[in-house]
């Protein structure tokens, strides 16, 4: 994905009067809730993508760094730290904050691990949430090439070279590789699941598991489907990661970066059992089993259940989408075979033809038809890898969307749930007090004091999942909004090449058949 | 359903055949047909200047049967058989697209009403390509009648023209049929005849050896052009599917990715159009002139075969004469036999070579016609994808 390039530092100074910018997402502005006054605090850049400035990043000498080597913008840094240090202090995770950025990267920094929320966000609107749009100024760029077979037999395995790109100073390097296999993905995606999506996070999955399709490649088999196949799990663990990278909380996370630079990764060997796919499954198994019980929040605000309703309704849409997609892939797979084998069969006419300008005729024919299967062939490629997967993917991500809404369910059942256990006790101590029964009564207070605390917790976490998952929510659409677009003008220009080459083939042929008679 | 075609129509659909109804003196043409479920009733109209028919214009209703009996009368008239008969049209066959008719009625209940919409227009439209296919053929059938010197006299032919009641008839009773079945059965085995008997003459040699294998040849190519029309059919199937789903996505959507899908249900509706006339004139230019040809080229392999019929009579004669010569019995019998087979045997290589000259032309020149209008027409269709695709991809970048 290439989103345009990003203005400099120097525009961004006064960050938030850009705020009409259509462009930019949401930032990681939560850190520096309650210190945010609108004009000055800096944007916490989000996703996606290539920043064309990497001014952002610690090359100013007077920035703070934000905690987690996160860029932020130049000028007001001092107030900053101050009250990135209060916000932290409030967290029921201690975060070390980290100290003014050095100009060039210096080592690794300490790892943080950030969870989106644990500041106190009740002090922040939703709109303003909505309205903040941060600069992009993440700089990492991730492929994922050169898939090479190792090993032998039922225990070979592919390796893939996972190549990032950055200037973050988080990193050792600017450019940097490292050779993973499957299951370190699996891994990877099995960490951050519980890490991350407890608390609403969008999770992206990587690609399922395939028995059939990792056999045939094991036993060396080397035709035309293992290397589709191989191919077709190598693009999807590539938009796997870019859609990591461009996650600016998942971004942050240790595990991410350890993955991307880190050389010898130990073996993940829980995936032997829990597949990526089978993970998944139970994630969204919980989830299912929360949006079945019918639990009727009582909401003021009707965003939540509106946007689950949007959320199903897509994932329905596109599954069908993807279904006749696929069958186009198909139809054009043998359109491309049926088309092949035509013209072998006018070759051979060609050859029986007793009239001379005919028969040469007749051989050109055959070889158009030969180019036609190419096309047809390099278009259903097109018509799988962009249009296909592309659907596939979203299905996949709208599933994990609608897990986060379940997640916020479960985070409410909690604190309802806690609410009434403190009722209950709060009666038993009512009754105690009736009673008259001093010993049991210094119980029943600790217990209701503890669960006080509880149901107060609990309604905090309740209130930060659901900032989390809006705000993930509408980070996501404006992703998907790019994805589609770009994926969809991709997909149009290898049509129209389609098209031109088609145009050439037939000129070529005209003349031929003109030559006749 | 009744089709009234009009001049260019048939212009554009009489393709696979030239030089028809040159000749002014008798000028027919299938001006409309009716579909009632299974049959289909052909008008044929006449317009002539000669003076052997009653009117100088009129028309009669005919039945694909009345054609067959026609083409078969002919290929059994003994005066014929120097000629390469026209191939009978095949029986018009409406089985695919009611197929497919029937497999959308099933799947109506998953579909949108606009998708079905599409569909059963895309369906009715193959089955007016059908039709009108078939129709074409019948034509072309007669046309190739009027335009042969010595057919166009023929009398049955000009029964089948005028005789303005039904021709039952006349038509083959259940034993007609059967000979007809045997007379096939008996030709194929007489193939092998055909190839095994040894030829005097070094042009029917080259013939024969040519059209054998040209035939099995086309015959491939034929098959293999139905299949690869079809699967064209399919992807253009599947772009309307495409298209409603994008539809329908983008009716519920509403966010930005709204805007997008709506673009791009609209081209996908206007490629899927692109599409199917391009497989519909691929079918037309190429499976179709492929298809015909076959059958012409079996019809003059059965010029060949009556041929090496003649020949075998012939060589049995002079077997027979020797045997009469040598028992000095029957002797002016067996000359008299001998004679008439000769002559027998001489007609048709005279007429067969003209014929089979001619026939080479003609292929030659359908062939030139139908490549260079499919090439032109693949041409202009991808234009229109491209203008199409363009567009919208512009469309898509300002946005």
């Amino acid at each position: 994905m290439n989103p345009p390039p990003f203005p400099d530092t120097a525009e961004q100074e006064p960050v938030f009067s850009d705020m009409g910018d259509g462009d930019s997402d949401e930032g990681e502005d939560i850190f520096l809730g309650s210190s945010k006054t609108g004009a000055e605090s800096p944007s916490v850049p989000q996703l996606n993508i290539k920043a064309e400035t990497t001014d952002l990043f610690a090359e100013q000498a007077s920035s703070t760094a934000p905690t987690v080597g996160l860029g932020t913008g130049g000028s007001s840094n001092g107030v900053q730290s101050d009250d990135d240090n209060d916000l932290f202090s409030d967290a029921h995770v201690e975060l070390p904050t980290e100290n003014a950025s050095s100009s060039t990267p210096s080592g690794p920094r300490p790892a943080a691990t950030f969870i989106p929320g644990t500041a106190d966000m009740q002090t922040k609107s939703m709109e303003q949430l909505e309205e903040e749009e941060a600069k992009d100024t993440f700089d990492v760029d991730v492929a994922v090439t050169n898939p090479e077979k190792v090993g032998d037999g039922m225990h070979a395995f592919m390796a893939y070279r996972v190549s990032t790109k950055s200037t973050l100073p988080v990193f050792r390097n600017k450019e940097f590789s490292v050779k993973r296999r499957f299951s370190d993905f699996l891994g990877l995606y099995e960490k951050l699941s519980i890490k991350q999506s407890l608390q609403g996070c969008i999770i992206p999955s990587p690609p399922e598991k395939s028995v059939v399709g990792m056999t045939k490649v094991k036993v060396g088999k080397d035709d035309s489907s293992s290397v589709e196949f191989v191919e077709r799990r190598r693009a999807a663990l590539e938009r796997y990661l870019q859609r990591i990278v461009a996650h600016s909380v998942l971004l942050q996370d240790p595990d991410v970066r350890e993955f991307l630079e880190r050389d010898e990764l130990p073996r993940a060997v829980n995936t032997q059992a829990l597949s990526g796919a089978g993970f998944l499954k139970m994630i969204n198994k919980a989830s299912d089993a929360v949006n079945k019980m019918t639990i009727k929040m009582n909401e003021s605000d009707t965003w939540f259940e509106d946007k689950f309703q949007e959320v199903e309704n897509e994932e329905q849409q596109l599954r069908k989408l993807h279904i006749v997609v696929d069958s186009l892939v198909n139809h054009r797979k043998e359109l491309c075979g049926n088309t092949a084998v035509f013209a072998k069969s006018m070759a051979m006419l060609g050859n029986s033809e007793d009239n001379t300008a005919l028969s040469r005729a007749l051989s050109q024919l055959a070889e158009v038809e030969d180019k036609m299967e190419q096309l047809h062939h390099d278009q259903a490629t097109s018509d799988f890898f962009i249009l296909a997967e592309l659907l596939a993917d979203y299905v996949r991500l709208l599933g994990t969307v609608r897990g986060c809404f379940g997640q916020r369910m479960r985070a409410w059942q909690r604190w309802q749930e806690a609410q009434s256990t403190l009722q209950r006790k709060r009666e038993a101590e009512a009754k105690l007090l009736w009673a008259n029964k001093p010993d049991k009564l210094q119980q029943a207070k600790e217990d209701i004091t503890e669960w006080e605390s509880r149901v107060t917790q609990y309604e905090r976490d309740f209130d930060r999942i659901s900032v989390t998952v809006r705000k993930e929510v509408l980070q996501f659409e404006k992703e998907k909004a790019k994805d589609f677009k770009f994926q969809i003008y991709k997909y149009l220009e290898t049509m129209l090449q389609s098209q031109q080459r088609l145009i050439k083939f037939w000129e070529a042929f005209l003349p031929e058949a003109k030559a006749i008679a | 359903m009744t089709t009234a075609l009009g001049e260019s129509d048939k212009e554009k659909t009489r393709s696979v055949s030239v030089d028809l109804n040159n000749d002014t003196a008798l000028i027919i043409d299938i001006p409309d047909a009716l579909c009632e479920r299974d049959k289909v009733k052909f008008t044929v109209h006449t317009k002539t200047t000669l003076s052997s028919f009653q009117k100088p214009d009129f028309s009669v209703p005919r039945q694909h049967e009345d054609f067959i009996w026609l083409h078969d009368t002919l290929v059994e008239t003994e005066e014929y058989a120097g000629l390469i008969i026209p191939p009978a049209p095949p029986k018009p066959d409406f089985e695919s697209p009611r197929e497919k008719m029937h497999k959308l009625g099933e799947g109506e209940a998953t579909m949108t009403k606009e998708e079905y919409t599409k569909m059963k227009q895309e369906l009715e439209a193959e089955y007016l390509a059908v039709f009108k296919k078939t129709v074409q053929v019948h034509e072309v059938f007669l046309q190739r009648l009027s335009s042969h010197p010595i057919l166009s006299k023929d009398r049955n032919f000009h029964i089948f023209l005028e005789y303005d009641q039904d021709l039952t008839v006349r038509r083959k009773n259940a034993k007609e049929m059967f000979g007809g079945f045997f007379k096939n059965m008996v030709k194929t085995a007489d193939e092998v005849i055909i190839s095994g008997i040894k030829e005097v003459d070094d042009f029917f040699e080259q013939e024969k050896t040519f059209l054998l294998d040209y035939y099995s040849k086309i015959k491939d190519s034929t098959i293999k052009a139905e299949k690869m029309t079809r699967s064209h059919k399919n992807v253009a199937d599947d772009y309307i599917h495409i298209s409603a789903t994008l539809s329908s996505i983008s009716a519920d959507d509403s966010t930005a990715i709204k805007k997008h899908f709506e673009k791009l249900a609209d081209l996908f509706e206007k490629l899927r159009k692109v599409e199917g006339r391009v497989a519909s004139d691929q079918e037309l230019k190429l499976t179709e002139l492929l298809r015909y040809y076959m059958r012409d080229i079996q019809a003059a392999k059965d010029l060949l075969y009556r041929r090496a019929r003649a020949l075998a009579d012939y060589e049995n004669s002079n077997k027979a004469l020797d045997k009469a010569r040598l028992k000095s019995r029957d002797i002016p019998q067996a000359e008299e036999q001998q004679q008439l087979c000769l002559q027998k045997f001489d007609k048709l290589s005279e007429s067969g070579k003209r014929e089979l000259t001619s026939f080479k032309g003609r292929r030659v020149v359908a062939f030139r016609k139908n490549l260079i209008e499919m090439a032109e027409l693949e041409i202009k269709h991808a234009k229109n994808n491209v203008a199409l695709l363009q567009g919208c991809i512009d469309l898509v970048k300002t946005h």
